[in-house]
């Protein structure tokens, strides 16, 4: 696969809407693109999708659960008011980022709004400094108060709107639900090189949903499908101004490898190793603490399930203009397939001996 | 619709070129009327236009002004980020997560901010300052931005018009796009009277294109086509609504900048009223106009503002209403077979 590959299905990914608890788009799509490399596809009860490929290991050999979450943050609403909609945050939305952003309601059909901001003449002093809180913001669907009672309902889902663009000469992609649907390419980028690479182990290629809210799809597919050790693909935050030298990462630099309590020793080493063998670059994310990805989940599930996290560097998360390097998101599915390649018996064996 | 066309162009204030180009386009191009209009610009960029109608009248000017808000480029980081200053009133806190335009070649930016992650708790509670928000275009360094942008450029809104609900539209800059669009249909329109119209320049910084248009076309008469501010939204008090979408166009009484001829505001009210055409007063008496630069040319010049209600102007996204743009066209067009006499 190569770059433009990488950015056209971004492009269709976070196009596609899937907040936390509605998957489907995302799932649908992310399905599309595995198709092609695995053996099975499926999604779980809990809107998980999940594709398998067996290894030249056959099925006594050890496997690979690879995860990526398809959900993304959004809102839901919770109260309709004199024809406009109050929201409640569906995951870590920053309050901060909402004002006069555009937004579409699922209701009984999709309604296209915007979130409304005061203009400038009638903001005084003290409003430009008071603490933006969701509670206080609404969305104006430019409808009458009858209309909107007709077509949107408490509890429906509310995705905040923002095409793909490309910056810098095509390296550069800028916009929503990058997290995690960079992701999702680079565990696509991986099963897609693995067509040309033997590996020995059986892999699980896995969307998860509602990463966003609790990491709760984690939680049910590694206990679902019990694999020997599992690899959590995610973002991790890039540097920009204001953003202190050990909480970012260079966009363009590689993907990033986390090391802690939630990630295995000798597995770090090896995908370590693995990257050195392939000249590919990467850099090195100390988490203390557990960590905020899927990750935190699998390593608990059922007697334990060994993993690594690879990270891909992104500029302010969690907002609508969320920006990465194409590269990076290259270079974490080759970093990925070189790693699951790697996998042995050996290997497996001795992880419960340290 | 010509809205959609002139929303979406980028002009901010003291780069309006490209509204201007537009606007020369649709009035001499398939739908240029019989017999053609007379057109000229000045040098601060202001487009007159001379429309000839069945009847001579007063001499009557009609404005409305192309530029929008937005920002410009003033320093390059070493790490390839763009600081940037406003041009005209915007409230930082609207730029955040938000994609711009920068410079000649438009190249995309986005505002980012830090990650919600990152932030320490008395973070979350202050809004933006300026200081804070910087322009990323990708650039990995200084040097790889100053092959794209420069300081000085200017930086607009990346924000495409669609329809929104019932008869709604979501754009940008309809302050004051909306009257540039009100005042080319007329242009195109059969008129009973002649008319000037001046598409200034420059109004979010202090109506400056207005001041030498009007010293320029000697106007007795001269109406202010406006968009303005609507807030009948949540959370506003009923004193501040200022106006409602769907309520037609606004009067203003007055506003920072003037006060409205009481004979020609009262014949607009009355050319309403008369022609059961709906109209609303502008409930407030801040934010100022072209008005004021125009009441004050030479002499002085009897000056009204009708405008076209807009949720959240100066943001990236306002709200409007088709029927109040149509609603205008027509009050304006029935003032004028009234016979303005005054």
């Amino acid at each position: 696969m190569d770059k433009e590959q990488v950015k056209d299905m971004l492009e269709i990914l976070t196009g596609a809407v899937g907040v936390s608890g509605d998957e489907r788009e995302p799932a649908e799509i992310t399905a599309g693109y595995l198709e092609p490399y695995v053996t099975r596809l499926h999604r779980d009860s809990f809107g998980n999708v999940i594709g398998f490929k067996e290894g030249t290991g056959g099925p006594g050999a050890p496997s690979l659960l690879v995860a990526a979450h398809i959900d993304e943050i959004g809102a839901m609403v919770s109260r309709l008011e004199k024809g406009f909609v109050r929201f409640s945050a569906v995951g870590g939305l920053d309050p901060r980022t909402l004002l006069g952003q555009a937004v579409e309601i699922h209701g009984r059909r999709r309604c296209r709004g915007v979130i409304g901001a005061t203009p400038p003449h009638l903001l005084t002093e003290k409003e430009r400094k008071k603490e933006l809180r969701i509670e206080d913001l609404f969305i104006d669907l430019g409808m009458d108060p009858e209309g909107v009672e007709a077509q949107i309902r408490v509890g429906d889902y509310i995705s905040l709107v923002r095409p793909l663009l490309t910056m810098a000469g095509g390296n550069i992609a800028s916009g929503k639900a990058l997290d995690n649907r960079a992701g999702v390419v680079a565990m696509i980028v991986c099963a897609a090189e693995l067509v040309d690479i033997r590996h020995f182990c059986r892999i699980y290629f896995v969307g998860t949903a509602q990463e966003e809210v609790g990491v709760r799809g984690a939680i049910v597919a590694s206990y679902g499908l019990s694999p020997d050790l599992a690899v959590a693909i995610d973002v991790t935050h890039g540097l920009s101004p204001g953003v202190a030298e050990e909480d970012g990462f260079g966009l363009g630099e590689g993907p990033v490898v986390g090391v802690g309590p939630n990630f295995h020793p000798r597995l770090v080493e090896r995908v370590r190793t693995v990257a050195r063998e392939y000249c590919l670059p990467y850099q090195v994310e100390p988490v203390p603490g557990p960590a905020s990805t899927d990750s935190r989940a699998i390593q608990v599930s059922r007697e334990g399930i060994p993993g690594i996290l690879l990270s891909i560097p992104l500029r302010y998360m969690h907002s609508t203009v969320e920006t990465l390097n194409l590269d990076d998101v290259l270079l974490t599915g080759r970093l990925l397939a070189g790693f699951a390649r790697s996998i042995d018996t050996d290997l497996v064996e001795g992880l419960t001996c340290i | 619709m010509y809205l959609e066309l002139l929303s979406n162009l980028p002009g901010v204030s003291g780069d309006e070129g490209a509204v201007r180009r537009a606007i020369v386009d649709l009035l001499t191009g398939e739908d240029a009327p019989d017999p053609p209009l007379t057109i000229r610009t000045d040098t601060l960029g202001n487009l007159l236009v001379h429309k000839q109608g069945r009847h001579r009248g007063p001499r009557i000017m009609l404005a409305a002004h192309m530029d929008e808000v937005g920002l410009m480029v003033t320093t390059i980081k070493e790490s390839g980020q763009l600081q940037f200053k406003p041009v005209g009133g915007i409230d930082p806190r609207v730029l955040v997560s938000k994609v711009v335009k920068v410079g000649e070649q438009l190249i995309p930016g986005v505002i980012g901010s830090k990650a919600i992650h990152l932030q320490k708790r008395e973070e979350r509670k202050k809004p933006y300052t300026l200081e804070q928000l910087y322009l990323d275009i990708g650039a990995g360094g200084k040097e790889e931005a100053l092959e794209l942008v420069k300081p000085g450029d200017y930086a607009s809104f990346d924000t495409a018009l669609v329809p929104l609900g019932d008869g709604y539209v979501r754009g940008k800059a309809f302050d004051d796009r909306a009257g540039c669009a009100v005042l080319v249909e007329l242009l195109l329109m059969e008129s009973e009277l002649s008319f000037d119209a001046a598409f200034t320049v420059q109004e979010e910084v202090g109506s400056r294109g207005a001041a030498v248009a009007a010293y320029s076309l000697q106007p007795e008469l001269a109406l202010v086509i406006e968009g303005t501010m609507a807030s009948d939204t949540p959370g506003t008090a009923p004193d501040f609504t200022i106006t409602r979408l769907g309520h037609g166009p606004a009067l203003s009484f007055m506003d920072r900048s003037f006060i409205a001829d009481r004979r020609l505001w009262q014949q607009l009210i009355t050319v309403a009223e008369e022609r059961g055409l709906p109209y609303q007063h502008r409930r407030f008496a801040g934010g100022g106009t072209d008005a004021g630069a125009v009441a004050l040319s030479r002499e002085g010049v009897k000056t009204a503002v009708v405008a076209v209600p807009c949720r959240y102007i100066h943001t990236p996204h306002s709200v409007m209403k088709i029927s109040d743009l149509k609603d205008t066209v027509s009050l304006i067009k029935a003032w004028f077979e009234s016979g303005v006499r005054i």
